[in-house]
């Protein structure tokens, strides 16, 4: 990865947090914190990773992605956008009433959204299935799906887990994002998931840990797995929940919550100032 | 009435999926460990790259089902009725049935019919579950005949289905040339003094009880209504409105099935008075399938009972 390229997935995951604030200061709901934790990792498979085409969402041969984690649309929503599905001015209108922005994904509503997910631990799920038509049709497309580290307590999960090792899906990378954080606290004290990255490993996939904010270990982790023949891959990702926004940042709070009028300036003018800086201004 | 040739619609499904998947490239099917019992092992003889087991895990099987149906497959996903409708009922809610997607549910064993296994296993609310889904056709076949042309009108329908097959061997009493259309019943057998609504096994005990009630001086008009959702309402409205009374018999709680969906009908419709043949809100027990259905009343014998009382 170039350097200019790496600041240019910088700056789109700057706006991407812009739009996931817009969103659901727009809502007045919704879940910023595990949509801000994932900003780069949407924007490094909506921008540099997966083959897709705006112009043609339902396109037969795209890389399949499918948000597991459903919770955090306004990131998947944000991304879209900035990606040219639809208009970066319809986010504000996220949850509302007759708006297509529903408050978890909807498939036959929202342009580029591959599944309708909202159901922890489904997802995935879908993603396997997804994986085994592409290799049942002999194509050469990939899938992706993203998780989040309270929703592998969920066991479909690790039924999930175990097919996609079982059909030897390599087809099929997942991403855990590993925050630490669930609605109830920290997933240490709600009902620990870890060892995350062995209990992976035990299940047959080909992992890598890596710092989800860190666009070059995300790069790496991905190639890797496009390389790896026989085997799923997962890409567990130390994420900071809130990330970008300061006072969001480490605080279970801002998982379903949204900014009020004074949060939203803060979190707008500290993104602002993140962006300019980005962009040498 | 003579022997009748017996076949169970778990066999049917088996043996459609097989003839049917020779025609389709894009036909897939899915178990859970049960492929000897739901008969899909018939088509995985026939076509081992098409079959995928997914282990007893009947939530991840349904939720990838829909993940194929998204990527342009028509999985037919299977296992019990008690595991497919029951066990996996949020992820068909959710990822089926939400995003209407192209998902076909296999489910054998359903009713008290199961037998022996007992009442974990004896799936008596599929029905009432499935109805509650938006955009889900539920069907339950009668017989070999009807079974088989409903699972190929359910692959040529676009959106999910939910199919009920049975573990017992039941008369096949329809001709090879019976014309199955999703959402329409068959009046088998005419009459004017009351209306005998069945579906399943339910019918060919149905078609007896007419054979007793007209020995009786009773005219009774047999319906077979395979679609439980969307229902026939044009021929329950007839029906009631020629017979005045009738009865619905169904290998399924009195709660959520057949019976509910008629009376909703016609209480909003055309009021009419209904008697409902079912399991009574109660658990099954073990037992042989055929001793089962004469206890729970889920008979001929008990259909007559219960006309001649609804004409007295």
């Amino acid at each position: 990865m170039t350097s200019s390229e790496k600041k240019q997935l910088q700056i789109n995951a700057c706006k991407v947090r812009m739009g996931v604030i817009e969103s659901t200061y727009g809502a007045k709901a919704g879940h910023p914190g595990g949509s801000l934790s994932a900003a780069e990792v949407f924007t490094y498979l909506y921008f540099k990773e997966m083959n897709i085409d705006p112009t043609n969402p339902k396109w037969d041969g795209r890389d399949r992605f499918v948000l597991s984690k459903g919770h955090t649309a306004p990131g998947l929503y944000s991304v879209l956008a900035l990606r040219g599905y639809f208009p970066v001015e319809d986010l504000p209108t996220l949850r509302h009433i007759d708006s297509y922005l529903q408050g978890h994904p909807n498939m036959n509503m929202v342009p580029g959204v591959d599944m309708s997910t909202g159901s922890l631990g489904q997802g995935i799920s879908a993603a396997v299935g997804m994986a085994i038509a592409a290799k049942y049709h002999g194509k050469e497309n990939r899938v992706y799906s993203l998780l989040g580290d309270g929703e592998i307590q969920e066991g479909q999960v690790w039924e999930a887990c175990m097919a996609a090792a079982h059909y030897k899906l390599d087809n099929l990378c997942i991403v855990v994002d590993n925050n630490g954080l669930q609605i109830d606290g920290n997933v240490a004290d709600v009902m620990s998931p870890y060892p995350i990255v062995d209990k992976l490993l035990a299940f047959g996939f080909n992992v890598h840990a890596v710092d989800g904010h860190d666009f070059e270990a995300l790069e790496k982790a991905f190639d890797n797995a496009k390389k790896t023949k026989g085997q799923p891959t997962a890409i567990v990702m130390s994420t900071v929940k809130g990330k970008g926004v300061s006072f969001m940042e480490n605080d279970a709070g801002w998982h379903g919550k949204a900014p009020n009028d004074e949060q939203y300036a803060q979190a707008m003018s500290e993104l602002k100032a993140q962006l300019a800086e980005l962009e040498g201004k | 009435m003579a022997e009748m040739k017996k076949v169970a619609t778990r066999d049917s499904y088996g043996n459609a999926l097989a003839a049917l998947g020779a025609e389709h490239p894009d036909l897939v099917v899915l178990d859970a460990d049960l492929a000897g019992a739901t008969k899909t092992g018939v088509f995985k003889k026939a076509f081992p790259d098409r079959h995928f087991d997914f282990g007893i895990a009947e939530g991840n099987m349904m939720t990838a089902a829909a993940g194929m149906a998204a990527a342009g497959l028509v999985p037919f996903a299977s296992s019990f009725a008690m595991f497919a409708a029951g066990r996996a009922f949020e992820q068909i809610r959710n990822s089926v049935g939400y995003p209407n997607l192209n998902v076909k549910i296999g489910a054998t064993h359903g009713g008290i019919s199961v037998g022996e296994d007992g009442a974990s296993h004896q799936c008596c609310e599929d029905f009432a579950l499935m109805r509650s889904i938006p955009g889900m056709t539920v069907i339950c076949p009668a017989d070999d005949i009807e079974a088989k042309a409903a699972v190929k009108a359910a692959y040529e329908h676009q959106g999910p289905v939910y199919l009920r097959f049975g573990r017992l061997a039941v008369p096949v009493f329809h001709s090879e040339d019976y014309q199955f259309v999703i959402g329409k019943g068959e009046v088998v057998r005419d009459g004017k003094d009351v209306a005998i609504i069945a579906n399943g096994l339910m019918v060919y005990e149905a078609i007896q009880a007419g054979e007793l009630l007209a020995e009786a001086g009773i005219s009774a008009r047999i319906i077979n209504m395979p679609t439980i959702k969307p229902l026939d309402e044009e021929l329950v409205l007839a029906a009631a409105k020629d017979c005045g009374k009738v009865i619905t018999c169904e290998e399924h709680s009195i709660i959520g099935g057949l019976g509910e969906a008629v009376c909703s009908l016609l209480s909003e419709k055309l009021p009419t008075v209904v008697r409902r043949i079912g399991v009574n809100d109660e658990y099954g027990h073990s037992g042989p399938a055929a001793a089962l259905l004469k206890q729970f009343g889920l008979s001929a014998e008990h259909i007559v009972e219960v006309a001649k009382d609804l004409c007295k």
